[in-house]
């Protein structure tokens, strides 16, 4: 649980964050989004103390995060930023070592974590664990930097753009591994970004800020079918608000009794796929098969349409 | 594996090596240039000692002119010595802008004749590229590796020495070089005050106009600083393909 209590940050004149307040639940994933100066860097940056708050506290599990000095509270802090930032004179090992080597971990327990990490995060621990940053990929790199993030097994994960530097393709890829991995870990993570489509995929709650201040804190849904101001609402994007309704939810939630014909589709799928597979198609209704293979109804052109549909 | 610059780096230091030991064999090469009955070997010591000596002093005063820059390097980039970078540079450019020879001039009367004075002047003249240096590595570390750095938990310290001097180390290491390779050369002007350096072949043969002495001792300086310039630019290398620059 992180509660972050009438937060402000000024800079001599200019106030870059004013008087925030947010409550994350733990085990969420809480995604605050904004444009380039709406201060959710700062605001990320200062629930581990890379920032000081002007006025304000943050708790973190009911404790003021200013009981510990700033660098012991970033230890138990997983921090993951745009471009990695790892260090390119350690090998990858020792990348992903570098908080349980400060932490003081005895050496066999560091190994085991290390190989554990690299194993989750799809790489052969052998080949990369004594590879140097730069002999990576650019994805490769970013599983690193997160992997070195969550070493420690921290309870709390911040993530600054992580996946900025990355293709749409690989971006996608790392978005569905960082929900899995949230998910083995239960880890609570705050994600910052300037993506929507990003934050409305990996969100529990969103945080839209604007000039320093938090306009609307609240779940992809209600954001989607009750925008706060005209701002979140250019944010969304009028044209894209059907389809991210959609995309939120799954093919489960959607389905009719009924059969249907032709190629049938995952009830795990979103809903944003269920439509696209019915136009693309050009059917009315496709079958639906749940998790053990056994169809288990339709979803229909005309029910997907009614689910899209904004409150009248 | 052996490539011809290097061929010819190993060739000039088993040559250098012959010359120092043995250099009676060369002594054919080198009468062509003096008149007759003058010695064409430098006869006055040992050249193989003189060069030793000569190293030394270069060792002790780029080694002093090290600890010293880099110290004020690393105080003048942590935020609580910021204020001392301007005095720091000033300092330094003083070193640097002050004729090695002044320095014997002034450090003579102080300290007498000797070794003293030469390394009174190299330190000072070795000053600036080694602090510079330092500086220039220290202040252009990328911004996302020191945010990494504060963000995983280390404190200064720990930043200072696991992340800002190994990614700067390439940086000073070149710092090092320019001033070992200026202190070789400079150092043979601390024979004018009766320092032991290979300075002394060179005057020697210029008070008694022979060419050979001027000759040889200028070579071995030159050989020297060649082979160990281009030593110290391999280990630079070396550093820097690791660390990404």
């Amino acid at each position: 649980m992180i509660e972050i209590e009438g937060i402000t940050k000024r800079y001599g004149e200019t106030t870059v964050v004013k008087d925030v307040s947010l409550t994350i639940a733990p085990r969420t994933v809480t995604v605050i989004v904004g444009t380039s100066g709406s201060g959710k860097t700062t605001l990320l940056r200062m629930i581990n103390r890379l920032v000081e708050p002007t006025s304000g506290t943050i708790r973190l599990d009911g404790e003021d995060n200013r009981t510990l000095p700033g660098f012991e509270l970033r230890r138990r802090i997983g921090y993951a930023i745009q471009g990695h930032g790892l260090f390119p004179h350690r090998t990858v090992a020792q990348n992903i070592a570098t908080v349980p080597t400060l932490l003081g971990w005895d050496r066999a327990r560091i190994d085991a974590k290390v190989a554990e990490l690299l194993t989750l995060f799809q790489l052969d621990p052998a080949a990369f664990g004594p590879r140097y940053p730069h002999e990576l990929s650019g994805g490769q790199q970013q599983r690193v930097g997160v992997a070195r993030a969550l070493a420690a097994e921290p309870k709390v994960l911040l993530m600054d753009e992580p996946f900025g530097a990355l293709d749409p393709i690989i971006r996608a890829k790392a978005q569905d591994d960082l929900l899995a991995i949230q998910k083995h870990f239960e880890t609570t993570i705050v994600l910052v970004t300037h993506d929507m489509e990003e934050a409305f995929h990996l969100a529990d709650r969103i945080a839209v800020m604007d000039k320093g201040e938090v306009v609307q804190y609240a779940t992809p849904a209600e954001m989607l079918v009750k925008p706060a101001t005209p701002f979140v609402e250019s944010l969304i994007g009028a044209g894209e608000r059907p389809f991210r309704l959609l995309a939120i939810e799954t093919v489960a939630d959607a389905v009719e009794p009924g059969a249907a014909e032709g190629e049938a589709i995952s009830s795990t799928a979103s809903q944003r796929e269920a439509l696209s597979a019915l136009l693309w198609s050009g059917r009315k209704a496709l079958p639906v098969i749940g998790p053990d293979g056994a169809v288990i109804g339709k979803v229909s052109l005309e029910g997907l349409a009614q689910r899209a549909a904004g409150p009248a | 594996m052996l490539r011809l610059p290097n061929l010819i780096r190993l060739l000039a230091f088993a040559v250098l090596i012959a010359f120092l030991t043995q250099p009676q064999w060369f002594e054919p090469l080198l009468r062509p240039l003096v008149q007759q009955n003058a010695p064409a070997i430098y006869n006055q010591g040992s050249l193989l000692q003189l060069t030793l000596l000569h190293l030394r002093t270069v060792a002790i005063a780029t080694a002093g002119a090290t600890v010293v820059a880099l110290a004020l390097a690393i105080l003048v980039t942590r935020p609580s010595g910021a204020e001392f970078l301007p005095l720091s540079r000033s300092l330094v450019n003083i070193g640097q802008t002050f004729p090695p020879v002044a320095v014997l001039a002034l450090a003579v009367p102080i300290f007498g004749f000797g070794e003293k004075p030469t390394l009174i002047a190299l330190f000072l003249y070795g000053l600036l590229p080694i602090f510079e240096n330092a500086l220039t590595g220290l202040t252009t570390l990328p911004p996302a590796i020191m945010e990494a750095a504060r963000g995983t938990g280390m404190t200064g310290r720990q930043r200072l020495m696991k992340v800002e001097l190994p990614l700067a180390m390439p940086v000073i290491l070149a710092g090092i070089r320019l001033s070992v390779v200026i202190s070789l050369a400079t150092a043979t002007i601390g024979s004018t005050v009766a320092a032991r350096t290979l300075g002394e072949v060179i005057i020697a043969g210029l008070q008694s106009n022979n060419l050979a002495f001027v000759v040889q001792g200028g070579l071995i300086v030159a050989v020297l600083a060649v082979l160990i310039h281009d030593g110290l630019q391999a280990a630079e290398r070396r550093l820097g393909s690791r660390v990404g620059r």
